[in-house]
């Protein structure tokens, strides 16, 4: 099983991870994660065979540089429909719960 | 100060948050505008709908150019976005698109003006100047929060300095010169109010002489100059005290609380350091064009220090009227523009820092709103030049200009300010005070100096107030000497 061999990710990690994607996970689902993540890290282990020390990091393919576009005010068609979106809104704003500071 | 305070000596480093003058965001083409109802200016894009692109505005590359060049730094022929991750209702995407270890700025350095005192100018280093976008804003209900965002995507560069400030002064001093070069640059209005000047600032102390840095705090929500020098010195009070009590100092975000005069430590937000940066697949590396470099050095114009500079070496100002009169721009091209034609220029300068200044401060508008043309004020100092009107007559005059927008010719004959002299007439008002005094005369021949006032005044009146007291005093002095 996955989680008898733990030696990359350990049960914090996974419970800050989930922390940080604001993810609540079950006993369960927290050891089935402990797995996945273990696989995915073997397979950068796999990744990492290969000698990449003289290759420049990629951030993208093809170094065509970023579009450009003038700086001139275009209004949304629909603003109002932004809020359509939203789950709930007051006072032409999104309301989400209190947030403490 | 406490004795242990000398104990210490404080480490702080500042980021700024700069807002740049666009016209639209910076990846979509929703308005900048300030104080639009909530969600007005708002799109797909600066919403994080999905299958959205964003498409950079080359006006924010050409803006933050202009002020890294102003600072000394290095600009990256190529930086590449990441994208900065973190949960927050602000975050429409939940991620903000920013720059991390390829800033589109690097190195540089910021001089502040010397204080005359100890000597000439400081410089505080840069770390970097990096383009990020702005979160929207968060409006506090009693049961809820209220997110708009009109602010999200609007074009921001972040200012960072090395940790090379070491009083709360000097921290004010260094805000003051960059929010100064923005607007010269006209890169940013650098408004505190409308949040488009915004300053966080880590704060350590370690003993005085002391290579190694202490334990630092970071500390947020300080809305104006006067409150981050404040908040500083708070903090590091409250951090010497925890180390002479034998405590630590713990790594935190603190806010500074300005109704208590406190900085506390912030409650949520605890695991927002970790922001797992990775580049922004959505857009392809910034690439500035080989000519645009150059093309905005060229069109730099003359930054406060270069005009302090000048000030005092060409026009022998202090490096305290350098600085009052060079902070804004406006305020140094007026005081230019009253130059031309005048001798005295430290009086041309005095008049600046004190009539001038003062109006505009009171009314609370533009230069160009609040006082006459420079050109009218140059006219009414060299009247003061030339003794055709005393220093008193050109306040009268200028006050008098402000409010109705006559020239300095009109408004000194309307108000009958021109002072006489006329050798010939103020002679002869003196021969008749003399004439008209015998006893007072022999006693100020005799030796009694004092009397020498009441003959000026005597002659003064005799003119309806209207003499040269200058010319007043050499002829006096003339007749009353020869008997
Ligand atoms: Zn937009």
């Amino acid at each position: 099983m996955a989680t008898e061999k733990t030696n990359k990710i350990n049960l914090d990690q996974v419970r800050h991870i989930a922390l940080l994607a604001r993810l609540e996970l079950t006993a369960d689902e927290e050891q089935r994660m402990l797995g996945d993540l273990e696989q995915m890290l073997e397979y950068v282990d796999k990744l990492n065979e290969l000698d990449t020390a003289a290759v420049e990091p990629t951030a993208q393919v093809g170094d065509i540089g970023a579009a450009m576009r003038d700086d001139v005010v275009a209004t949304c068609d629909d603003p109002q429909s932004i809020l359509a979106n939203a789950p709930d809104a007051r006072e032409q704003m999104f309301k989400v719960p209190k947030i403490i500071e | 100060m406490s004795a242990s305070s000398e104990k210490y000596e404080a480490v702080i480093g500042l980021e700024v948050h700069a807002q740049l003058l666009t016209r639209s965001k910076i990846f979509c083409g929703c308005s900048t505008e300030f104080g639009a109802p909530p969600n007005t200016h708002v799109c797909p894009v600066c919403c994080g709908m999905p299958g959205v692109l964003p498409v950079f505005n080359r006006r924010v590359l050409e803006l933050a150019i202009r002020m890294g060049l102003a600072a000394h730094c290095t600009i990256a022929p190529r930086s590449i976005f990441d994208r900065k991750n973190y949960f927050y209702p602000d975050l429409p995407k939940g991620y903000q698109i920013s720059q991390y270890e390829t800033p589109l700025c690097k190195g540089g350095y910021i001089e502040l003006p010397g204080d005359g005192d100890n000597g000439g100018p400081t410089r505080i280093r840069l770390v970097r100047i990096h383009l990020e976008e702005d979160a929207g804003k968060n409006i506090h209900a009693p049961d809820c929060s209220l997110v708009d965002f009109n602010r999200s995507g609007v074009p921001l560069t972040e200012i960072v300095s090395e940790p090379d400030i070491r009083t709360p002064e000097q921290a004010g001093a260094y805000l003051r010169e960059l929010r100064s070069m923005l607007r010269y640059l006209e890169v940013s209005d650098g408004n505190m109010e409308e949040g488009s000047f915004r300053c966080d600032a880590n704060v350590s102390v370690r003993p005085r002489g002391s290579d190694s840095l202490g334990v630092k705090t970071e500390v947020k929500n300080m809305n104006s100059f006067r409150h981050v020098e404040h908040a500083i010195a708070y903090e590091i009070e409250r951090q010497i005290e925890l180390l002479e009590a034998g405590e630590r100092v713990v790594q935190e975000t603190r806010l500074w609380d300005p109704d208590r005069g406190v900085t506390r430590p912030m409650r949520s937000k605890e695991y927002a350091h970790d922001y797992r940066y990775f580049p922004e697949p959505d857009l392809p590396p910034l690439i500035v064009p080989p000519d645009l470099v150059e093309q905005i050095r060229i069109a730099m114009p003359e930054l406060p220090a270069a005009r302090r500079a000048r000030y005092t070496s060409e026009m022998g100002l202090t490096p305290y009227e350098a600085n009052v009169l060079t902070q804004e721009r406006e305020i140094a091209d007026y005081f230019e523009a009253v130059l031309p034609g005048l001798k005295n220029r430290k009086a041309a300068a005095n008049w600046v820092m004190t009539e001038v200044l003062r109006v505009v401060n009171e009314s609370g508008r533009g230069v160009a709103q609040s006082v006459p043309a420079p050109a009218e004020v140059g006219s009414l100092l060299k009247m003061v030049e030339d003794g055709a009107i005393s220093l008193n007559a050109a306040k009268t005059a200028f006050a008098a200009m402000c409010k109705s927008g006559k020239n300095a010719k009109a408004t000194v004959s309307e108000l009958g300010l021109l002072q006489v002299s006329d050798e010939a007439a103020i002679a002869a008002a003196c021969d008749e005070v003399i004439c008209a005094e015998p006893a007072k005369v022999a006693e100020y021949r005799g030796g009694r100096d004092k009397l020498f006032g009441f003959f000026v005044g005597q002659v003064m009146k005799a003119m309806g107030g209207k003499a040269n007291p200058k010319i007043i005093n050499e002829v006096l002095r003339r007749k009353l000497a020869a008997s």
